[in-house]
């Protein structure tokens, strides 16, 4: 049985909530107080052994955040956020002396990650999956790691690389997104706590999926993560993090930075399954999603492709975007995004085309039901140099029922006539016959839905990695339970 | 096995169904006949459960339960199945996928674990072979593209592969070239037994040369005006219905 599958059927049995992964775990925690300045800035560097260089960086980027603004284009209902009533850092304390096996780690952890279905122990390094699991902030325990060290390839937590590869970390993070990129952006730079960082070598092919399982543990922890992926020139990699958090009545701040970095010939896959608690029917609680994603195709002919399914989280705010650096460079992003009852996302992408012969692919499946509310916002923009550029978009929102809305908000820039532009767009609302049909057949109503919606997502789920695929297309059903009848 | 009596069905406040009794019993092969806007699709809906048809007076009586309360799920695992008139493309779900979903849905229901990806692809390919399908057109997503008669190939393949205990065909012979015809037509057959029912619903007499059925009914502004043997069907093609209605 493939590792998904076991996932999806632990995760089935646990269900006494309707959000299937509202479980947490009672581990004592290390943490500073609320609020968010110097000190805690300071305390968190410390926590981590972080050399000066770090912590300079750090506070720079904390001076930054406090002259910026909060970013307001994104057709969102945000209350206020309270930055001084949230804990910038909590790291379980069993963790503070690194485990050195997994018989070392606290057993409530491992239970946890059992739930969710985690191949953390060694059988499950049959079904191909290297993870680097992050619970709350620190990396519990990465797999993998000698035999992709073998081919040179370093996956491990962004701390440790900050202490073994400084180099690396010192000469891309920050370069893809600015520290004064947006407030969330330079928020990250001064608090965040740990990510993945992966650097693929020269030629090399990384033979597995890399994976990364997210998860917030702590109540009011806001959760900073920062992952940094390198493709030196013709490498490739695949990586795929999938996100769940358990239930909580507050909201819970969460605003990631990701950089990827694409050489000469260089292919990079970022897969994201996002399912995190997206609050109850009433709205009360979830998770506020802020999320800066940005790769930068910097050599000729490289690639990089975004892969998202976005179904959890009560604010969804991403634009997982390219730059289009190298000549005959390619980016691509495929996204579905679902929300229900009061969840709201406004996501999208942005295509910068600056290379010769450059080109982008967008597809976006947006679902909206209940009383929800999901933009897509995408921009194009191809500038002078980038002769014979080329784009296609298409976005397609689907509703279910009469209450929910879609928004589809594209700009268009060209600065070259060379280029090609293509959007298509379309709006429309579940079928009543399809459904009729369906269950003509005999599948139950929230199955019809759940059948005809990943349909109509195909297109972009196909594009995820096979073990995940499988997972993926249940969270589409799940995440829409209760929408129809 | 079915058992409709004094039927009464509004839509949006028009009358369409005026009263309506039928009883098909086990093995039994019923044709309906009758003109555009006689009621017989609207009664193939009715059956099956589609919402915003108001039933106003009488009752149906499937197997000893009272269809009118069941679900469309519940009904279709209960074993009633329709063969659709215009059959719905469903946009990127694999044919073969939704038969395996449609077959385990029913399993499910009966409390049965899901059917073996071996036995079923078996099944699938036995049944797809029988009806002339291709492997190929399993392959593609449901009716997407499909011809007239693709659809309706497909329609009987379901049916075959759920072998429901009562089928209603609606005006399955509709588009149909006279190969497919024969074909659509042989499938039924080969389903045919002591156990099960089917309602056949067409306008043309020529569907019954290959299906034959047990009765004959004639419907007409939603009342059954006349029942018979087959040579009923004859009749009706050499008079026409309004002649038939009129000596009703």
């Amino acid at each position: 049985m493939a590792a998904t599958e076991q996932t999806i059927k632990q995760v089935n049995t646990l269900g006494s909530s309707d959000y299937k992964y509202g479980f947490s775990t009672e581990v004592d925690e290390i943490r500073p107080p609320k609020g968010l300045n110097e000190e805690i800035i300071k305390f968190i560097s410390a926590q981590k052994d972080e050399p000066e260089w770090m912590l300079e960086w750090r506070l720079n980027a904390f001076k930054v955040f406090n002259k910026l603004p909060k970013p307001q284009w994104a057709k969102l209902n945000i209350p206020k956020i309270d930055y001084q009533d949230c804990y910038y850092y909590s790291i379980p304390k069993s963790l503070k002396d690194k485990p050195k096996s997994l018989d070392e780690i606290d057993p409530e952890i491992l239970k946890t990650y059992e739930k969710l279905g985690i191949p953390l122990k060694e059988q499950k390094m049959l079904s191909g999956i290297a993870v680097d699991a992050v619970f709350d902030s620190v990396s519990v325990a990465t797999t993998y790691k000698k035999q992709l060290s073998d081919l040179g390839i370093v996956f491990c937590s962004i701390s440790e690389a900050v202490k073994t590869h400084p180099e690396l970390v010192k000469k891309y993070l920050g370069s893809v997104i600015p520290v004064s990129d947006h407030s969330f952006a330079a928020l990250n730079s001064a608090v965040f706590t740990d990510g993945s960082f992966i650097y693929i070598p020269e030629g090399v092919r990384c033979p597995v999926e890399l994976s990364t399982y997210f998860r917030i543990n702590a109540m009011n922890t806001g959760q900073f993560e920062r992952t940094l992926i390198i493709a030196d020139k013709d490498s490739y990699v695949s990586y795929l993090e999938g996100c769940t958090a358990p239930m909580r009545d507050e909201n819970q701040l969460h605003a990631a930075n990701v950089e990827l970095v694409a050489l000469e010939n260089a292919e990079i896959k970022y897969s994201t399954v996002q399912n995190w608690y997206p609050g109850d029917k009433e709205g009360k609680g979830g998770i506020y999603n802020f999320v800066t994603k940005r790769g930068a195709c910097r050599g000729k002919n490289s690639k990089i492709s975004w892969t998202q399914v976005e179904t959890g989280s009560a604010i969804t705010w991403k634009y997982p975007s390219c730059i289009l650096q190298g000549d005959n460079s390619k980016g691509e992003f495929y996204s579905v995004a679902i929300t229900n009852n009061m969840q709201q996302a406004d996501t999208g992408t942005k295509m910068i085309h600056i290379g010769k012969n450059t080109s982008s692919k967008i597809i976006s499946k947006g679902i909206s039901a209940g009383k929800a509310n999901n933009t897509y916002r995408g921009l194009v923009n191809i500038l002078s140099k980038a002769k014979n550029a080329r784009n296609f978009t298409q976005c397609d929102s689907l509703l279910i029922g009469n209450q929910c809305g879609a928004h589809t908000v594209p700009y268009i820039e060209s600065s070259n006539s060379d280029s090609m532009v293509e959007h298509e767009a379309t709006t429309s609302k579940i079928n009543e016959d399809q459904l009729f049909y369906c269950q003509q057949r005999g599948l139950n109503s929230e199955d019809a839905v759940g059948l005809i919606v990943n349909g109509f997502c195909k297109e972009v789920l196909q594009h995820l990695p096979m073990e995940f695929a499988v997972e993926a297309q249940k969270l589409v059903a799940i995440s829409l339970e209760g929408s129809v009848g | 096995m079915l058992e409709i009596k004094n039927l009464h069905v509004s839509i949006e406040e028009k009358k369409i169904i005026k009263g309506l009794d039928l009883s098909i019993n086990k093995g039994e092969v019923h044709a309906l006949m009758g003109p555009n806007g006689s009621g017989k699709s609207t009664l193939s809906y009715v059956l099956s459960g589609k919402d915003k048809y108001e039933i106003n007076d009488g009752t149906i009586d499937y197997n000893g339960k009272n269809l009118l309360e069941l679900d469309v799920d519940e009904r279709a695992n209960e074993g009633l199945f329709l063969a659709f008139q215009y059959p719905m493309e469903i946009p990127g779900v694999q044919t073969s996928f939704f038969l395996k979903t449609a077959i385990n849905s029913k399993r499910k229901y009966l409390g049965q674990s899901e059917m073996d990806a071996l036995e079923f692809a078996k099944l699938m390919k036995s049944k797809a072979e029988e009806l002339n399908i291709s492997t190929e057109m399993l392959k593609r997503d449901l009716n997407v593209n499909y011809s007239g008669g693709e659809k309706k190939k497909q329609e009987i393949l379901q049916m075959s592969m759920l072998s429901p205990k009562m089928a209603i065909l609606d005006e399955t012979d509709s588009g149909l070239d006279i190969d497919a015809l024969r074909i659509v037509s042989e499938g039924v057959n080969k389903l045919r037994n002591s156990d099960n029912s089917f309602l056949v619903i067409t306008h043309y007499q020529r569907l019954l040369n290959y299906i034959k059925p047990d009765f004959v009914h004639i419907i007409a502004d939603g009342k059954i005006v006349k029942s018979g043997d087959y040579s009923l069907a004859l009749e009706l093609e050499e008079k026409g219905y309004e002649e038939i209605s009129q000596t009703a």
